[in-house]
């Protein structure tokens, strides 16, 4: 990869050559496509090298959202086999089409995360994921059996059931999300198990992020190592990208996915190593291809190789959503950065708000405000001031900003059920 | 040494009204008091009659409250009183993080509320030179 780092793609010879077909086939084949590139000025001509590929424009969740349900087909809607969708709770759903060909394609490369991960024939894998339009379900389930595994297709839900027939069936690999992997353990200490003694070895954990506290917990609960993989319906379901034994990154299959990461505000690819939003084009889809999907995610991608050997390089963990991204002085800040930093100090509840005080129209400071704990509090100045500035530093440091801090009293931050408001604006 | 509470305040309307509330609706009488602040944040410090109860009471309505131990000391009401006791503790090498004073009712003498780094050091300097150091018991029922 590696040999030039510029900003820009890294394009072996096989996935380069794929790109080409793949913007071939779908100007030939989607009408969407065609008239996608039709707009962009793109003739059929134009993209001949890998390196062309930074000339198509990028596809995003809404260009989805309006081909509903039907307009990114690219085949006869008798050659589609079945059909995916999101959930659509923010709109209409996002509709994904799969040939058989497209089936067996994904069914490999779940299986190849799998296999990563380090299941094999032996193992009895257990899927609590929702078997559905959730493409979390149907596709471990498939990429399971093409591994060879034993799959048990629960699906979600009936936690008790779920907990006694994986003691019968001698269930060692839990497919599941990482909150549910949690809220199963409980569940098992309530019925009087203990979890340990259920011989789970190997967890699989998608469908939401995992963090490295729940990981730690899901282990230490299971006494399983947990991996984690990565995927979206938009692109194909599960199956993109996944840890190894590592356990530090997940490994992109390079030959069915083409990433990029990009500048989410200019839509400049960007060097490995740098931080942005993940882009991804599947090398293989004939039923509703997509081309540079904007995942929204944003990660980067591991410039050094695995230590586990295997050649596909690993992109690191979803760090926040482009979003949610904020500019403050030309730095790209995501809230989940700052929360990072918080949870670290005993001082300050993980509760926060962050302030942008505007002048026409430019965030002109950041202010955050934080919640001080008992631990916190001292009655002098000087403390506080010196964990304002402590604090200030951490920031500093992994922010290249350092804003300003304010201690608040406790509760008196908005604590909304579920996704609390973390971001104001205030104009001077 | 006397229990002050210490009472950390959101420079916003209406945050010390409620802590005055709190404590006079649970028949706690403010003895003195002092607010010093930033634009940001005050730290309200209190002497009360009853600290324990008061910081209880506090930190059941949610507010951040905590016991810090002062030395409480009587100090001449006249010209030049402070300084002569300052100048004490300074040629002892002694740093005062804070002080404030309430004025006693019944005597001519001021009584200083002092918050030091080195509390035992502090006290022998004032030992040593006859400035009289008031208990919790008698400065909670003045």
């Amino acid at each position: 990869m590696q040999s030039e780092n510029r900003a820009g793609v890294d394009l072996n010879a096989n996935s380069g050559e794929s790109l080409v077909n793949v913007f071939r086939y779908a100007y030939a084949n989607s009408p969407f496509y065609k008239n996608k590139f039709a707009e962009a000025g793109l003739k059929l001509d134009d993209i001949k090298r890998p390196e062309d590929i930074q000339k198509l424009p990028f596809t995003v969740k809404s260009d989805l959202r309006s081909a509903y349900p039907y307009g990114m087909a690219a085949v006869p809607m008798e050659k589609i086999v079945r059909i995916h969708a999101s959930s659509g709770t923010t709109g209409k759903p996002i509709v994904a089409g799969y040939t058989s060909h497209d089936l067996d394609q994904w069914a490999k490369a779940v299986a190849a995360l799998c296999e990563m991960a380090g299941v094999t024939k032996r193992d009895v894998a257990q899927v609590s994921f929702g078997y559905g339009l959730f493409t979390g379900g149907f596709g471990l389930h498939y990429g399971l059996e093409k591994l060879g595994a034993t799959v048990v297709p629960f699906s979600s839900g009936n936690t008790e059931r779920q907990l006694s027939l994986m003691k019968d069936f001698g269930t060692t690999v839990l497919v599941s999300t990482p909150s549910f992997a949690i809220y199963m353990a409980e569940t098992a200490r309530d019925l009087g198990y203990d979890p340990l003694s259920f011989g789970l070895r190997l967890g699989l954990f998608g469908g939401e992020p995992c963090s490295e506290a729940m990981r730690e917990e899901i282990e230490k609960a299971w006494g399983l190592k947990a991996t984690s993989n990565y995927g979206l319906t938009e692109v194909v379901g599960p199956g993109v990208s996944g840890e190894c034994g590592e356990t530090a990154g997940l490994h992109i299959l390079e030959d069915l996915f083409f990433p990029e990461i990009i500048d989410p505000l200019t839509g400049k690819n960007l060097p490995d190593g740098e931080a942005g939003e993940l882009v991804l084009t599947p090398l293989f889809k004939e039923g509703f291809p997509v081309i540079r999907y904007r995942t929204g995610d944003i990660t980067r991608i591991i410039p050094e190789p695995c230590p586990c050997g295997r050649p596909q390089r690993r992109m690191d963990y979803i760090t926040g959503r482009s979003d949610d991204m904020i500019i403050i002085k030309g730095v790209n800040i995501f809230p989940s950065q700052i929360e990072e930093i918080l949870a670290g100090f005993v001082e300050v509840s993980p509760h926060y708000l962050l302030v942008l005080h505007k002048q026409k129209g430019f965030i002109k400071d950041l202010e955050i405000r934080v919640e001080l704990t008992p631990e916190g509090f001292s009655d002098r100045f000087k403390d506080l001031e010196i964990l304002e500035g402590r604090i200030r530093q951490r920031l500093r440091s992994t922010l290249s900003l350092a804003p300003r801090i304010k201690l608040m009293e406790p509760k008196s931050l908005d604590r909304t059920t579920g996704k609390a408001k973390r971001i104001v604006e205030s104009e001077e | 040494m006397v229990k002050q509470i210490s009472v950390f305040l959101e420079n916003k309307s209406g945050r010390l009204v409620r802590v005055a509330q709190a404590l006079g609706e649970a028949n706690i009488n403010i003895r003195g008091l002092s607010i010093a602040d930033t634009s940001d944040f005050g730290i309200l410090r209190l002497i009360v009659d009853q600290p324990d109860k008061a910081v209880a009471e506090l930190k059941n309505r949610g507010v951040m409250a905590t016991v810090t131990e002062v030395i409480a000391m009587e100090v001449p009401d006249q010209p030049g009183g402070l300084a002569k006791v300052l100048a004490y503790l300074e040629a002892a090498g002694i740093n005062i993080e804070y002080l404030y004073s309430f004025v006693e009712k019944q005597s001519r003498d001021a009584i200083i509320m002092m918050r030091v780094e080195k509390i035992q050091e502090a006290l022998a300097v004032l030992e040593e030179n006859n400035i009289p150091i008031l208990s919790g018991e008698r400065i909670y029922s003045l």
